[in-house]
């Protein structure tokens, strides 16, 4: 889907904000690029719609130069969402939500349509919304009108930057969840950058870690936590917090014992392994009942189960 | 109707009175000027002045405006972005030059008229037009700008869709500032042999009459605040995008000096 090819770049400084960086994208992966501040992982991004042109290098979207086409087309075919200030502060939502389908020229009617169909999407009532300015909004509303706004023309690629760095932890869980539904719903690329460790591990199927303009490591969640490649990664993962953070790459649905049952509280399947051990801490207990997303019995979680199936 | 707007037509209605109301207000100075015989302006209409008063303003805003932004808009393009510092520098000296010394200045090279009184005007005006592009375009936050340009949209249209808009009421309150300015400073151009609402103010201070000055003022003050309200009720459906503020769009009482 995207092949980038020995790709740099330096802004005014000596040393390269992407340093001769590889990097290839298949088609339907939720990619993560994650690193500190200053690691390039913002620019490799704005490369990909050429916000930012590399010095050296290639890059190739479904076969094609990006170079060969005009920058305002290959934009309008890949969806783009920032920090929540990315709002137009003067359109009500339904005109941010249709912007690029109206440089796109759709008609009226359809770009009405397209505006209830990903409000609803998004979970916001479109009747309520659609006529509401950005300022009318919660800063979680706000961006869930900037991903609706990313998806409006239906395009393969969804390019996102820190898009949920200045929400609460409660809105940012939400939205998370969100997107990874809306990612298996539509099958589409999502290339997404962060610096919060946890944020990577929840949502990318493809983590890539920066350092200095280049790739540390790339793999799996997993595989990040399991083998890290050397100090740095280790390091960045968290040394300590290594296991809590393989717990919650892990659902309760995955562990629990049908046929067992157990008393207190029930908890939900869809829970992490890692609020499952916490649950456990605070209950002082070794085994807790599940029930499923209907509310019905599903079976008991036992707390020396945690530790199977590791891989 | 908004409390700008009502003001509006209020002001509005008190200039059109007096228009009408002062060729007869004779009876009415006699009694605060008494042993006086000539107590109302009477070598021009009141309402002929108002108009030729609001010709030249309008004239020199409108090439200011047009100028103003103008150069303001391509000093914060990419490619202007150098001229800056000496566009700021040439508007502050554009304003410290008192409109009187430009017309004393102006008048033995181009002679007596509209045009010396036009070009000063038209100086005194720039400054506070190109200021509010400027900080208006400032304004438009980066995060705007950059996401327009990250949807696809080409710099005319982000230029167009996404910071005019955004700067418009600070543009908007630029304009106020200079042509409410205008205004008043207009009535100077009537030393040159222009007609406006100055020439009562003018013959009454050099003929020692008090109550043509008093009529000339009147009427130049209450035409700044008309058009000064005027703005104010222009400006209001602008901001309506914005998180309320305390008490925006009040009028500001701006000119007649």
């Amino acid at each position: 889907m995207i092949e980038m090819t020995q790709v740099s770049k330096t802004f005014g400084g000596a040393r390269p904000a992407v340093d001769d960086l590889s990097l290839s994208i298949a088609a339907g992966e939720f990619v993560v690029l994650i690193g500190s501040s200053g690691s390039g992982k913002s620019t490799l991004l704005r490369m990909i719609n050429r916000l930012v042109e590399p010095d050296r290098g290639e890059i190739l979207v479904n076969g094609v130069d990006i170079r060969r086409q005009r920058p305002e087309d290959l934009r309008r075919r890949m969806g783009y969402a920032i920090q929540s200030i990315g709002l137009f502060p003067h359109w009500t939502v339904a005109q941010n939500i249709g912007t690029v389908p109206r440089l796109l020229k759709w008609t009226k009617a359809r770009i009405d349509a397209r505006v209830d169909e990903l409000l609803a999407l998004l979970h916001l009532d479109p009747a309520e919304f659609r006529h509401r300015y950005p300022h009318q909004l919660s800063g979680g509303q706000q961006q869930r009108v900037g991903v609706a706004r990313a998806l409006a023309a239906d395009p393969d690629v969804l390019l996102m930057d820190e898009p949920f760095g200045a929400l609460d932890p409660v809105t940012r869980g939400a939205l998370q969840e969100e997107l990874l539904r809306i990612h298996a719903l539509s099958g589409k690329t999502v290339v997404l950058v962060t610096h919060d460790i946890d944020e990577a591990l929840q949502l990318g199927s493809h983590i890539v870690l920066m350092n200095q303009g280049r790739i540390v490591q790339q793999g799996r969640p997993l595989d990040l936590l399991r083998r890290p490649a050397n100090a740095f990664v280790h390091d960045f993962v968290g040394r300590t917090e290594i296991g809590l953070r393989l717990l919650a790459l892990d659902r309760v649905a995955g562990r629990l014992r049908p046929n067992e049952a157990a008393v207190g509280e029930p908890i939900s399947a869809d829970l992490s392994l890692r609020e499952a051990l916490s649950t456990f801490v605070a209950r002082r207990v070794d085994r807790l009942p599940v029930v499923d997303d209907q509310g019905r019995p599903a079976g008991a979680l036992f707390f020396s189960d945690l530790l199977e199936r590791q891989l | 109707m908004s409390r700008v707007q009502s003001a509006l037509a209020l002001s509005l209605l008190a200039l059109i009175v007096l228009t009408g109301w002062l060729p007869h207000a004779g009876p009415a100075f006699a009694l605060l000027f008494p042993n006086r015989d000539r107590l109302i302006y009477r070598q021009d209409d009141f309402a002929d002045l108002i108009l030729a008063h609001l010709a030249i303003v309008g004239a020199s805003s409108l090439l200011a405006a047009l100028l103003g932004s103008g150069v303001a808009l391509a000093a914060t393009r990419r490619w202007g972005l150098a001229f800056r510092p000496l566009l700021e520098t040439l508007l502050a000296v554009s304003q410290a030059l008192p409109p009187v010394a430009v017309l004393a200045v102006a008048t033995p090279l181009i002679g007596f008229g509209p045009l010396p009184a036009l070009i000063a005007l038209f100086l005194y005006g720039l400054l506070p037009i190109a200021q509010g592009m400027l900080a208006g375009l400032d304004s438009v936050p980066e995060g705007a700008r950059e996401v327009a340009r990250g949807l696809g949209m080409t710099p005319a249209q982000t230029l167009w869709q996404v910071e005019l808009p955004l700067a418009a009421p600070v543009v908007l309150a630029g304009l106020r500032t200079s042509v409410t300015i205008n205004i008043g400073t207009a009535a100077l151009a009537s030393t040159v042999g222009v007609k406006t609402l100055g020439l009562p103010i003018i013959i009454g201070l050099s003929g020692f009459n008090t109550p043509y000055v008093l009529q000339g003022a009147v009427l130049v003050g209450l035409l700044a605040l008309t058009v000064d309200l005027a703005f104010a009720a222009l400006s209001e459906p602008l901001g309506r995008w914005r998180a309320p503020q305390p008490s925006p769009g009040e009028p500001t009482l701006a000119g007649a000096d």
